[in-house]
């Protein structure tokens, strides 16, 4: 919960600093960009909140390949071995359930903001 | 005969007797002939063709991953080869293989064909059933299929004969829902339902499949989803045996009628059940990675009510 609330102040921070320039296509800026860790068979955040448009990408730490995979299948990647990573751009606002293709006890969460 | 124990292989328990009680008042009468349950009909005509006339080996082998390279075990291939090399040593030759599943780590061609290689030409007919990383190429199994699904239904599940015991082998690696265990689907179960009708009750049953078909530890995974309803199927019987893979280590529990047993894999360790954070490839001190690696000899012998089973591992000479 904590986490959550600490990335909503920052994003709020941002937009008010950043204003409209948030709305204009440009090249890729950090705070565009989230990152899910697979690790030891568990996604973290487990619970990831982002803005329309930003891309997150999963990376798999784990000596065991895994497959990320949304509830509404939206968005498969494939097997992502050790060190492999996935990408996805969240283009539309809402909440993305996912899980592990591989292990589907492995759940997470992205929620996606306007 | 007086023994209790579950796990005496020689053993008929007070619940077996139970049933062929009960069974002898619904119009199957069982003998016990030397530990072994055979039935006569009504009529007194002896039953006992189902029962396997001199016995016979089959061998499982689980979990090669062909393709890890990883701490836990840098050369899978070379244990793999070590393994089959103490096949070919055993003193009496398998009538044939089993392998229950993740043949290779990543579904890749090379290493299905590094697989094979090893195992499938080997001179024995082996049944494979896919464990979740065979079916992880672009396909979603396509490769597996093409490969090793020739005469099975459906994802790759079948049956067959052998010297009056039936074998089914089943697939609970493909269509995983969030939140779940291994699953079999309505459509295998329904297949296996009708496979099962012309099996006599006396027949003994071998199921085999990836992921263990009795939950083990749920919190990692390791237990089927539907597979009560499968092991519903399997009361009737007088023996089942339900051979699975998935953990990398031994596990037996024995159920009533139904033994359940995993085996060890031939490529690397997984941490017992709730002693490490989560399951994985298990790295231990240099020299005891063979001790943790095995193969699962199966005896069908006549005279026995249970198959012997006889794991060895890789460090057994
Ligand atoms: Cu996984």
């Amino acid at each position: 919960m904590l986490r959550k609330q600490v990335t909503r102040r920052q994003l709020a921070a941002f937009c008010a600093a950043l204003g409209l320039a948030l709305a204009l296509p440009g090249p890729l800026r950090a705070e565009d960009a989230a990152r899910v860790k697979i690790d030891n068979f568990a996604f973290t955040p487990q619970d990831l909140t982002v803005k329309v448009g930003t891309t997150v990408t999963f990376e798999n730490d784990d000596d065991i390949p895994h497959l990320v995979v949304a509830t509404d299948n939206s968005f498969r990647s494939k097997a992502l071995d050790t060190g492999d990573t996935y990408a996805f751009t969240f283009t539309k606002p809402g909440e993305f359930p996912y899980f592990c293709g591989l292990h589907p006890h492995m759940q997470g969460k992205v929620t996606v903001t306007q | 005969m007086t023994s209790h124990d579950d796990s005496d292989d020689n053993g008929i328990t007070r619940r077996h007797a139970l049933e062929c009680m009960i069974w002898a008042g619904t119009g199957v009468l069982w003998t016990i002939s030397a530990g072994v349950p055979v039935s006569l009909n009504m009529l007194g005509e002896a039953r006992a063709a189902q029962v396997p006339s001199k016995g016979f080996t089959f061998l499982q082998i689980s979990d090669s991953h062909i393709g890890f390279d990883k701490a836990a075990n840098p050369h899978a291939i070379d244990t793999l080869k070590e393994a089959m090399a103490k096949i070919h040593a055993l003193p009496v030759k398998p009538s044939f293989m089993i392998h229950t599943g993740d043949i290779t780590h990543l579904s890749r061609a090379d290493q299905f064909d590094a697989a094979d290689q090893l195992i499938g030409r080997a001179g024995f007919d082996v049944h494979y059933v896919p464990g979740e990383h065979d079916v992880i190429d672009e396909g979603n199994g396509r490769a597996y299929l093409d490969r090793y699904g020739k005469n099975t239904k459906g994802e790759g599940w079948f049956s067959f004969d052998q010297e009056g015991v039936h074998f089914v082998g089943l697939v609970n690696v493909v269509n995983l829902k969030a939140g779940g265990l291994g699953n079999l689907g309505a459509e295998q179960l329904a297949w296996l339902a009708d496979d099962l009708k012309a099996v006599r009750n006396s027949t003994p049953v071998v199921v085999f499949a990836h992921i263990p078909l009795w939950a083990i530890y749920p919190e990692w995974g390791w237990g089927t989803d539907d597979a009560a309803q499968a092991l519903a199927m399997l009361k009737r019987f007088g023996s089942v045996t339900v051979l699975n893979g998935h953990i990398h280590q031994i596990m037996q529990k024995v159920e009533g009628n139904i033994t359940f047993h995993t085996a060890r894999s031939t490529a690397f360790p997984q941490p017992a059940p709730g002693t490490a954070p989560s399951p994985g490839p298990m790295t231990v001190p240099p020299g005891q990675l063979r001790s943790l690696l095995g193969i699962t000899d199966v005896a069908v012998k006549r005279g026995k009510a249970n198959l012997a089973i006889i794991d060895s591992t890789l460090a057994e000479k």
